[in-house]
């Protein structure tokens, strides 16, 4: 689940877990990157992540794969 | 998630969202400063630096069933969010044994995938059952 992290004066941020994020390059090599770009597609694996945030009033750090994965939805 | 700190959202529950939604935001407001998420899936506007609002449905086993990206001026349906959900729920406990065809919602037919139903769609379903 979320861990507990302090709210420092530093931005900490998140990104995806276990792949490399696209590269980024200059203005012409994004366009050919464009093209062949890695996006989610239904029916995959969603890409794992980690990304600190706030939830019920602390600061937490979040991971895709250790949420406790369930329908949040119950009619 | 958004490309906002966790502190812009930290004061954004505190000062806007918790009055219109009593106890604040139930779930958690996650930062993506850089976008480096956004961009895996799908969401991250290079040129405005900034991520485009998105759900995702990811169901039990990690895997993407379906998600939804709308430029800003036009809201999504959080209703048909939910029927998405329940759709896929009932496909998952029937482990594909049953479809919920177009307009399908809670109480209406399902139909059921095999040799029988190629070229019989016809003769379950009627293209009025895709409205309400």
């Amino acid at each position: 689940m979320a861990e507990e992290i302090k709210g420092g004066c530093a931005r900490p941020t998140g990104g995806p877990v276990g792949e490399e994020a696209p590269p980024r390059g200059t203005e012409e090599k994004q366009v050919t990157l464009q093209e062949g770009k890695k996006m989610i597609q239904v029916g995959k694996k969603a890409p794992d992540f980690t990304a600190p945030g706030f939830h019920k009033d602390i600061f937490v750090n979040v991971k895709l794969k250790c949420k406790n994965l369930e329908w949040k939805y119950c009619p | 998630m958004s490309i906002d700190s966790m502190f812009v959202h930290k004061m954004w529950n505190d000062h806007e969202l918790s009055k219109m939604v009593d106890g604040g935001v139930p779930f958690a407001m996650l930062s993506d400063a850089g976008g480096r998420v956004g961009t895996v899936y799908g969401v991250y506007d290079e040129d405005a630096g900034v991520e485009t609002r998105g759900r995702f449905i990811i169901d039990p086993d990690g895997v993407v069933q379906g998600y939804e990206v709308l430029t800003p001026p036009v809201g999504r349906n959080v209703n048909e969010t939910l029927r998405q959900v329940q759709a896929f729920q009932l496909v998952r406990k029937s482990k594909g044994a049953e479809a919920t065809p177009s307009g399908w919602k809670p109480g209406k037919m399902t139909l059921k995938p095999g040799i029988n139903l190629v070229g019989n769609v016809w003769k379950e379903w009627k293209t009025d059952m895709a409205f309400d």
